[in-house]
Formats: structure tokens, C-alpha cells, sequence
């Protein structure tokens, strides 16, 4: 059962293009940020220190980017000596093998899985099913998006584009092809879904010998792993099999156990506007006797230590993955999800994919520019990730290119194609700034060739003249009226 | 007091009575006024859309003609924010490129000198009711780079409430991006006019006849939209009411 992936994206422009005009997915959209939003807000100033604990939590997280070789060492010696086995994998691929052998050693043809972006990044589920094994989600909006084949659009409610209605359907036709169906008769009553989705999971929590999760976050200082969600699925998955694999991305690391006290405050806030979430789990190495009794941590670089070696850039790994930046963002609000093609959209996901992947291709090239650098993202962000000066960064690195780390090893990119004209006019630009008088004979021309002006534009700027009317070019310049009134004054310069 | 205006280019070049009205107030207010002829453009267009190295030298063309001056007044939040927040930062980046100090050295004279028009009229000149007159029902739109980056806050707002016959409307979402955003509203036109269509919306929601901000382009964005859409509202510039007397009023 899968989740389909993000292969092969047309660039963002184009993918969004569909869902601007879709009412029903802007509608869904449009309720459910605005709704978050609003809490969100209250939340967070209900917190006297908000602005400390934000700085704070961007030192801490920086602190330990700067010494993730000496933190991820401690980190895995103290998972081993609590019992745990910790397995390295450079990339998507080799995390993916790593994940499938220790499945299959167990005998197993299933997981149940909590909801992780580590695993959706490297495409575990679908790697699982090439080798017959079927990973089950058991988040209630993973499991929605799992059902409908269908891929996540939101950090943290992936089918956040779906309403009741269509999730009802959903739940109808699908739950019998892979466990219990739906209740007869289901209707679209938030209640009535969940109790559908609950027993539906529950057959599945019981049979499974093997769960798969991620982590919010790893203590180096105890090997301790945490998990911080709201439905209690998660601390089924973490608790009830035999043999538990945590798949992580290196950035998680904090040092010490104290360093949580800054995030678990910040967090839920900033990404449900609670208080406090619901569940924390937390779990170190094994127990005798309790829990599951073998423990794997699987840590993915897949692209990670390259980013790290961008200094405007690397800011990006300080993301908790809140989704706060997604719920104010006007672009994720009209575009959806779906357009950035990744598991990581809205502003986060515009910086972050092409990073890990690189800006080659068509939608990794077209992600730095899917903003209007509004900075409501760098506003709410609660480690201060400052996602419009990475966008420019990363522009500049689709126009320009320039030297970037690549699988540990510095290549020079070429600027991308296609912004050949772009290039020209901007140095046409820059040439008649560089010249006043250029500038001003250029502006005499616009004005006297005024009543010529055509109504639409061609080329690139087609786009804007269909939706948007023209300003008329006025008679006169500012500069020759100021020189026509005020002219002796300053007419030397 | 002496200052320079820095009209910027796009206002220069299309909206010069938005110039003359810069030049009309603070005339008003005691203010001597000069315009560097040798001005062009800030270079924001050009860093924001990834051409860092070809913004370069028209910072430094900026610093040479505005350098000499006790204060630098703009009536654009954005161009305000490229000089104040993004020149230092262009300094670093070349500081951090091993290209040593020197950009960074010619840049830093203008940075705390440039004002955006508002916050000189509220911080420099200490006035909120600059006297003027402007007879009709405004809704104000914060625009991105004056509420985020420059901080401009409730200024712009003291000083509409402070013109005579002017009725304020609190726009709902206000603080949401117009979806102009410079080369975005080119590069992804159909979220950009998305965004438009739901800020003319919003503005008409309130009744009000007039829609305005401190930067020219977000108007321009809105402007293009509202005749799109075909709505009664107008987009003026702050400063063109502000400028607004019962003797010369704005028409
Ligand atoms: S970038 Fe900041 S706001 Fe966005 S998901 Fe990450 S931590 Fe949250």
C-alpha cells in the first residue's frame, strides 16, 4: 500500500497552478491555517519568555550543528551500552536496506509505523513493499493519506487538503482491503471517523511483532530518543512489538536532558498551540522484561552534513518540524502542499528539499523562489530560522552557481538553465542604474512613447498583465519635474 | 534640516507624484529637502531575486551619492529595508567571501541614516498630525518589508488618524502579503494574483474608498488587481494624503 511518491516533479509554478484554482482544497486549506494560526498565536503569548526561549532554542540547536561529530560519537555509545544497536546510512538507499534486513531478520512481513518524516523522506514504505513487506501508519491523518494512495501535503496533519466528507469515503472503501473495514453505515462525524480509525488500528497494534518510528529529538548524553505526539498511537507502536527500529535524521541530537525543557515547551505551542502535547515518550536502549527487547536506531545523513557545510544554509537544521511556518505561509495556503514536491512543504520544505537534494532538477530549482519573502515564516519560526535570507541564498545559487558541497566533496555548479534572459535584462538593468543619465533617457522614452504602451506584456511578464491591470507610465519623470522646479539647486550632480 | 530623498526607482519612474507629494509635506514641516540627480536604484530587484554580486556596486552607487547627507528619507518600507537590513548583511557576505572589509566599510555610513517617510515624520520629526486633510474612508495595508523587517508598527496608522476628515477602517488581514513580492509575482503569477484577488477582497469588505500603504509596488500590485476585479476602491500612497491640506487637497 503505497504512499506515492514525489518523483519526477514538474517545478512549482506549474504544480501549483492546479490547486490555486481548486476551491474545495484552497477552502480546506484556508480553514484549517487560519484556524491554527489564530491559536497558535494565543498560545505562544500566553508565554511571558517566548522571545528567550525562541533564542535559546536556536542557540542550543546550533551549538550542537557545530559539534555533531563529537555529540553523534556520545550519542552512540550511550545507546549501545544501554543496549541498542546503532546503524549508519549515508543515504536514502542505504538506510532503506538497512531498514528491510533487520525486518526481514525478525521474519516479519509487517510494521506498524509512527508517524515520522524521516521515514517519508528516504521512502521507507515504499522500499518495504518492493520486499513484501507491508508498513502500516497508524497516525489518524497518515492513516488517511496511507488509505487514499495518496501523499502528505502538511508537516504535521499530512491530509490536511482532505475534509470529513472525503475522508469518510475513504475509510469506507479501503479499510477492508488491509484489516478491519469501517463500521457499516459510517457517516462524517468527527467521532465516528475516530472510532472507525481506532479499532481499524488497534487489530493492527496487537498482531505486530515490529514497529518503525522516528524521533523529535535523541539526548546524546543518555541515548534517550523522544517522541512527542497526540493520539497515543505512537506510544503503542513504541511499547507493544518486540523489535523497535527508530530511523532519525543526525540533526536531532540535543546534549542533555535539560536542552528539552526549552523545546517541549516550544514545540506543542508552535505546532498544535497546546500547552503541552499530549503524549511524550520517551525510550532509552531496552528493559528486561518490558517494552520492545531489541532496539535499533538507524541515523540518515542523505544529504545532511552537506547542507551543514553551507553557512547561510545550514540554519535550515535547526527545524523541529513544527509547521508554524506552513500555517502562516500565503503561498502554502493557495499552492498546497502537494506543489513542493516533498514530504517537507510550505517555507521549511522550500529550503530544506533543495538542500538535501540539490537544485538539478526542474521543481528543486523552482522551490527557492516559491515565496514572495513576506517573512511571516522567519516571524513565527521558534528556533529563528531566517527562511528568506536562505531563499535569496539559494536563488543566488540557481542564477549564479557557485561552489557547493556535494557527498562531502566541493563541485562548482553552473547556473541553472533557462534564466538566460533573466541574467540579461538584470545586467541591462544594473548598467542603466550604474548610469543616471542612461536611466533618465530611457524613462524620457517611456513617457513620450506613452500612448504606444500595450495593454499586456509579452514574454514572462504575459502572466501579469492577465490578472492585473498596467500602471499607466506618467508624462513626466520625478527627476524632470524636480529639475524643471527646483533645477539650479542640485543640477551639477 | 537637510535631507536627501530617495524616491527609488520605481516611484521616479512611475509614480513621480508620489515624489512631489514627499517633497510638498515635508517642505511643509520645515524640512529642507534635496534630490540627489545622481540616484538610481537601491538594488533590491537584483539581490532579492539571486543576483547578489550584480547588487554590489549599485549599493556602493547609492552610498556615494547619498553618504554626505545627516539623513536619507524614503516613502518605500521595502527599499527602506534593503539599505537598513540588507546592505550590512551584503558587507558580511562579502566579509565572508575573503573579500575583507571594504564594502562593508563603504556601505555602513548610509545604513542608520536611511529613513523610511513614516518613522522620519514620528522618531526624526516627533509630528503625528502632520496638518492634513483628506476627506474620505481609508483602509490601511501594512505591507511585508515595513511591518516585518522595518518594524514600522502603529506609525503609519497615528499618523492617518491625525488627518482631519480621513475615517480609518481596520482591514481584516491585514498583515497577510498582497503577493506582489518583486520578481514572484512574475515568476509564480498564479499564487501571486490568488493572493491580490483575496487582499482587494478583504479591503472591500470594509467599505472603505481608498486602500493605502507606504510602498508604491504593493500598490501597484493591488491597484492592477482592483481594476481586474473591478472594484470602486482607489490605491493612493501615504504620503500623497499626508501631503493632502484643506487649501491644495489630493483629488
Ligand atoms: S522552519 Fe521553523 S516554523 Fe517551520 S517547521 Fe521548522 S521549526 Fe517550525
Amino acid at each position: 500500500m503505497s504512499g506515492g511518491t514525489f518523483v519526477g516533479m514538474p517545478s512549482f509554478p506549474k504544480a501549483a497552478h492546479e490547486a490555486v484554482h481548486n476551491q474545495t482544497l484552497r477552502g480546506n486549506l484556508r480553514h484549517a491555517t487560519h484556524t491554527i494560526r489564530a491559536k497558535r498565536a494565543n498560545a505562544v503569548a500566553e508565554v511571558s519568555d517566548w522571545a528567550e526561549l525562541r533564542e535559546a532554542g536556536k542557540q542550543i540547536k546550533d551549538h550542537t550543528l557545530r559539534h555533531l561529530d563529537r555529540y553523534l560519537v556520545q550519542l552512540e555509545e550511550s545507546v549501545t551500552a544501554a543496549g541498542g544497536t546503532v546503524h549508519w546510512a549515508a543515504d536514502a538507499d542505504e538506510a532503506n536496506r538497512i531498514v528491510t534486513y533487520l525486518v526481514k531478520a525478525t521474519g516479519e512481513s509487517e510494521v506498524v509505523k509512527v508517524k515520522s518524516m524521516a521515514t517519508q523522506e528516504i521512502g521507507l514504505n515504499e522500499a518495504l513493499e518492493a520486499e513484501g513487506i507491508n508498513a502500516y501508519e497508524t497516525d489518524l491523518a497518515e492513516l488517511i493519506v496511507q488509505l487514499g494512495k495518496d501523499r502528505p501535503s502538511h508537516i504535521l496533519v499530512p491530509a490536511i487538503h482532505r475534509n470529513r466528507g472525503e475522508i469518510r469515503d475513504i475509510f469506507a472503501r479501503e479499510m477492508s482491503e488491509w484489516g478491519r473495514p469501517a463500521p457499516e453505515g459510517l457517516t462524517d462525524t468527527p467521532a465516528e471517523l475516530a472510532e472507525a480509525a481506532r479499532l481499524h488500528l488497534r487489530e493492527k497494534f496487537l498482531r505486530a511483532k515490529v514497529g518503525v518510528s522516528g524521533a523529535n529529538f535523541m539526548v546524546a548524553e543518555t541515548g534517550t530518543l523522544v517522541v512527542v505526539e497526540s493520539e497515543g498511537n505512537g506510544r503503542m507502536c513504541l511499547t507493544l512489538p518486540e523489535t523497535l527500529i527508530s530511523v532519525v535524521g543526525i540533526e536531532k541530537i540535543v546534549p542533555t536532558w535539560q536542552d528539552l525543557e526549552v523545546f517541549l515547551q516550544t514545540l506543542p505551542r508552535s505546532s498544535t498551540a497546546e500547552r503541552m502535547n499530549p503524549y511524550t515518550s520517551t525510550w532509552t536502549g531496552t528493559t528486561d522484561e518490558d517494552g520492545p527487547q531489541t532496539f535499533h536506531l538507524v541515523l540518515i545523513d542523505n544529504g545532511r552534513t552537506d547542507t551543514l557545510a553551507d553557512e547561510v544554509g545550514r540554519q535550515a537544521l535547526r527545524c523541529i518540524r513544527c509547521s508554524a511556518c506552513l500555517n502562516v505561509c500565503p503561498v502554502y495556503e493557495r499552492a498546497g502542499g502537494h506543489a513542493y514536491g516533498s514530504v517537507y512543504p510550505g517555507p521549511i520544505g522550500a529550503i530544506l528539499s533543495p538542500q538535501l537534494r540539490g537544485t538539478q532538477s526542474e521543481i528543486d530549482a523552482s522551490l527557492p523562489y516559491a515565496s514572495s519573502l513576506c517573512g511571516a515564516c522567519y516571524d513565527v519560526c521558534p528556533v529563528a530560522i531566517d527562511i528568506p535570507e536562505v531563499l535569496v541564498h539559494l536563488r543566488e545559487r540557481v542564477v549564479e552557481g557557485g561552489v557547493v558541497t556535494r557527498d562531502g566533496a566541493k563541485v562548482v555548479l553552473k547556473p541553472a538553465k533557462g534564466h538566460a534572459a533573466e541574467r540579461a535584462a538584470m545586467r541591462a538593468a544594473r548598467w542603466a542604474f550604474g548610469r543616471p543619465g542612461a536611466l533618465r533617457t530611457g524613462q524620457r522614452f517611456a513617457s513620450r512613447t506613452r500612448r504606444f504602451h500595450p495593454r499586456t506584456l509579452p514574454g514572462p511578464g504575459k502572466a501579469w498583465s492577465e490578472t492585473r491591470a498596467l500602471p499607466t507610465v506618467p508624462a513626466e519623470p520625478f527627476r524632470d519635474w524636480w529639475q524643471r522646479t527646483h533645477g539650479g539647486k542640485d543640477a551639477s550632480k | 534640516m537637510r535631507v536627501a530623498l530617495f524616491l527609488t526607482c520605481v516611484n521616479d519612474t512611475l509614480y513621480p507624484d508620489t515624489g512631489r507629494a514627499v517633497v510638498k509635506l515635508l517642505t511643509r514641516l520645515g524640512v529642507d529637502v534635496d534630490f540627489p540627480m545622481a540616484q538610481t536604484c537601491c538594488g533590491q530587484a537584483h539581490y532579492n531575486t539571486g543576483y547578489r554580486h550584480q547588487a554590489e556596486p549599485m549599493a556602493r552607487h547609492f552610498s556615494d551619492v547619498f553618504g554626505g547627507y545627516e539623513a536619507i528619507v524614503t516613502p518605500s518600507g521595502s527599499c527602506g529595508a534593503m539599505v537598513r537590513e540588507l546592505y550590512p548583511r551584503m558587507g558580511e557576505r562579502a566579509r565572508a567571501e575573503g573579500r575583507g572589509d571594504t564594502l562593508a566599510a563603504t556601505l555602513a555610513p548610509v545604513v542608520p541614516k536611511t529613513y523610511e517617510l513614516t518613522e522620519f515624520l514620528v522618531d526624526v520629526l516627533g509630528v503625528t498630525d502632520v496638518g492634513a486633510y483628506y476627506p474620505h474612508t481609508v483602509t490601511y495595508h501594512p505591507t511585508c518589508h515595513g511591518l516585518r523587517s522595518l518594524g514600522l508598527g502603529d506609525r503609519p496608522r497615528r499618523l492617518l488618524q491625525s488627518v482631519k476628515g480621513l475615517e480609518l477602517k481596520e482591514l481584516p488581514g491585514a498583515d497577510e502579503c498582497c503577493g506582489f513580492g518583486g520578481t514572484f509575482a512574475v515568476k509564480n503569477s498564479d499564487v501571486s494574483a490568488a493572493m491580490g484577488a483575496d487582499k482587494v477582497r478583504n479591503a472591500e469588505s470594509t467599505g472603505a474608498d481608498v486602500l493605502c500603504a507606504a510602498d508604491n509596488s504593493c500598490l501597484m500590485h493591488i491597484g492592477g488587481t482592483m481594476t481586474r476585479l473591478r472594484t470602486d476602491m482607489r490605491p493612493v500612497h501615504i504620503a500623497e494624503i499626508l501631503a493632502s491640506t484643506e487649501e491644495e487637497p489630493l483629488v
